[in-house]
């Protein structure tokens, strides 16, 4: 153990640490939660109200402000994936893996199917990755890319009812209601995509602290500071 | 008949006075949401433009576009508008039958080839070559296709001709369609309800005929001046909305106050229509000042959306199970943590046998 070295950390390796996710990365990782976690309570009210409040309607402002909640951080979680996409362009290698799977690369591709065999005990041998393991790949870009988008898009849609025909959410969304249906099916395809988030977070959460115990390199603190550590110096 | 002649003169004609043509004018200028100015010029061109034709059709329906129509809630504007469709050929409306009847068409496309307004009502079924709906011994898809290619432009009366409706819901034995299923060269002005309100109906048939073009329209092709807003952006029971105070059951405190009703399946926050600000029979009531929700007639597939009494749509997962995104969503999530747990303690065994086996062979 080199706790020499000032940039080795807590690891137990003499493998230099990486950074990983730069400042940017990890607020909006952080601001993208709390975002989803508002956003799906309030949804979830919005589409099961509370029980009714009674006295004079004008004492009252629940479901108002309940949606108006949904609403502001909806512009927070929209305006945080697109400073994010933004941030793929200008970062380190690292915050491009989130958007483009290198799916055309044998060598992730083996990485990717050891991963599965992994986590379905077919093997023991951990491999050490830096940045997102290739199966959290995949399930990053199928659930925070394009769940996300589409919780964005539809979102907007349903925004542009409210605001009306001919602002600017109906003109730059508007177009998703027409194209799958009505708004009623808009609504429910947004609630379905609540449910595949949370579904994500619950696997999400799961497989990061448990890779943080059992695997070989850090995990939670790396999202919190942004350095990769390791714990041994196997390759 | 000459093709000049105006719809002024017809009315005439029918004995409508100067001045209830004036009053219809205005009438309608302020039903289609135009200022007063509007009024003048739309008796201008009704005195000077030669009239359009309009043929009326009906397919696969109830009749409950006619039925809505001819109730309009002022009589004037009934009467003003009859007179000018029962002059061509309504096969509910006009006195004509039979071959009679169908001789009307052909000499239609004769003088007017290219400028008569096509209303349809109703729509054609397709399965079995058409034969669910048959007229005058054709289908009714051929007579449509048929007066389609010769007119200006189409009407597509209620959600019938709009969307399909009733004969179309799930799973439509007879594959009924909505007319811009079959003609597909000609504008459509969808004018969705089940039935459209009645001055709804006449105010957009009035600036078509006498302004010969569209209403503006919006991307589906329904007008904007009657299909822009949600009646949940108009309803007068909102202010409960908003304060989170609804009925709950329809016999509870709430529903005896008025509050929304919302979480008794109101569907007014996903349909667009006039009835919140236009109303039904001569704006007396609709279905909220009633008491009961919105079940979203003038909405695409609306029968196929579960139940008329809970908000939120089952379309989508209704092959089987009937379920909502809810009930989905919960399952889903439901299985992960459950997944989860026992990966975790599938985890710990790994791990203690995986350590014990290490422990084996170095030992
Ligand atoms: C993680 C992302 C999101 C989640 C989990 C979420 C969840 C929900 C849920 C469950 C509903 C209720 C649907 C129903 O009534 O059946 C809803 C409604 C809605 N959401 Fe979202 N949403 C998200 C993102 C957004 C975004 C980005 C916007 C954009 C401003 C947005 C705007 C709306 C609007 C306008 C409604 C309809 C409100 C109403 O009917 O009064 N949502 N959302
Ligand atoms: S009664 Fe229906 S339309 Fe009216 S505010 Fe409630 S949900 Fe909206
Ligand atoms: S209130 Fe709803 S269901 Fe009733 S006529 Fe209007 S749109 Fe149709």
């Amino acid at each position: 153990m080199s706790s020499t070295t000032a940039a080795s950390g807590p690891g137990t390796s003499s493998l230099k640490p990486v950074y990983v996710y730069e400042a940017p990365v990890r607020i909006w990782h952080w601001t993208h939660a709390i975002s989803i976690i508002v956003l799906s309570i309030t949804g979830y009210l919005i589409a099961n109200p509370l029980p009714a409040l009674h006295g004079e309607a004008s004492n009252h402002f629940m479901m108002g402000y309940i949606r108006m909640i949904h609403f502001i951080a909806g512009y927070v979680f929209a305006i945080g994936f697109a400073v994010r996409i933004y941030w793929a362009f200008v970062g380190n290698r690292f915050s491009r893996e989130l958007f483009i799977p290198p799916v055309w690369s044998r060598e992730w591709r083996g990485h990717l199917m050891h991963k599965i065999k992994f986590n379905l005990f077919l093997t023991r041998k951990m491999e050490k990755t830096v940045a997102h393991n290739p199966l959290a790949q995949v399930a990053m870009w199928f659930f925070n890319v394009l769940v996300g988008l589409f919780m964005v898009v539809s979102g907007f849609a349903l925004y542009g009812e409210g605001l009306g025909v001919g602002s600017w959410a109906d003109r730059w969304f508007g177009w998703l209601i027409p194209m799958m249906g009505s708004s009623m099916e808009v609504k429910m395809w947004h609630t379905l995509g609540m449910w595949l988030l949370i579904v994500f977070a619950i696997i999400h959460i799961y497989m990061a602290v448990r890779s943080d115990i059992m695997g070989r390199e850090s995990c939670v603190s790396t999202i919190i500071g942004g350095w990769r550590y390791w714990k041994d110096d196997q390759p | 008949m000459a093709v000049h002649e105006t719809l002024y003169e017809v009315m005439r004609q029918h004995g409508i006075t100067r001045r209830s043509f004036l009053k219809f004018c205005s009438l309608t200028a302020a039903g289609l949401g135009m200022g007063p100015e509007f009024a003048g010029k739309l008796a201008h061109a009704l005195e000077t433009k030669p009239r359009t034709p309009v043929i009326w059709l009906h397919g696969l329906e109830c009749t409950c576009c006619t039925e809505s129509f001819i109730r309009s809630g002022n009589p004037l504007a009934g009467d003003v508008i009859l007179s000018m469709i029962s002059l061509d050929y309504d096969d509910t409306l006009m006195a004509a039958a039979g071959h009679q009847a169908e001789e009307l068409l052909e000499q239609t496309i004769e003088k007017y080839d290219g400028q008569y307004v096509l209303a349809c009502e109703g729509n054609p079924p397709l399965n079995e070559d058409g034969m669910y709906c048959i007229q005058g011994g054709i289908p009714y898809v051929e007579k449509l296709k048929h007066m389609a290619d010769h007119c200006k432009a189409i009407v597509a009366w209620g959600s019938c001709a709009s969307w399909g409706c009733v004969q179309a819901a799930k799973p439509n034995p007879t594959r009924a369609v909505p007319i811009h299923k079959v003609i597909r060269d000609k504008p459509i002005v969808k004018v969705p309800g089940c039935p459209p309100i009645a001055e709804v109906m006449t105010g957009v048939l009035t600036y078509m005929i006498a302004f010969d073009r569209l209403p503006p329209l919006d991307r589906q092709g329904r007008p904007l001046m009657f299909y822009s807003q949600r009646l949940h952006d108009k309803c007068y029971r909102r202010p409960h909305f908003d304060a989170g105070q609804f009925v709950e059951r329809f016999d509870d405190e709430g529903a005896r106050k008025g509050y929304c009703l919302y979480k008794v399946g109101c569907k007014g926050p996903t349909t667009y229509n006039a009835c919140s600000t236009v109303e039904w029979n001569d704006g007396l009531s609709w279905p909220v000042k009633s008491g009961h929700g919105c079940i979203g007639c003038a909405e695409n597939d609306f029968w196929d959306k579960g139940s008329f009494y809970s908000a939120v749509t089952t379309a989508g997962f209704s092959a089987g199970a009937e379920a909502t995104a809810d009930k989905v969503g919960g399952v889903l999530a439901g299985a992960a943590a459950i997944g989860v747990a026992a990966h975790a303690a599938a985890s710990v065994v790994s791990h203690m046998t995986g350590k014990q086996s290490e422990e084996s062979s170095n030992g």
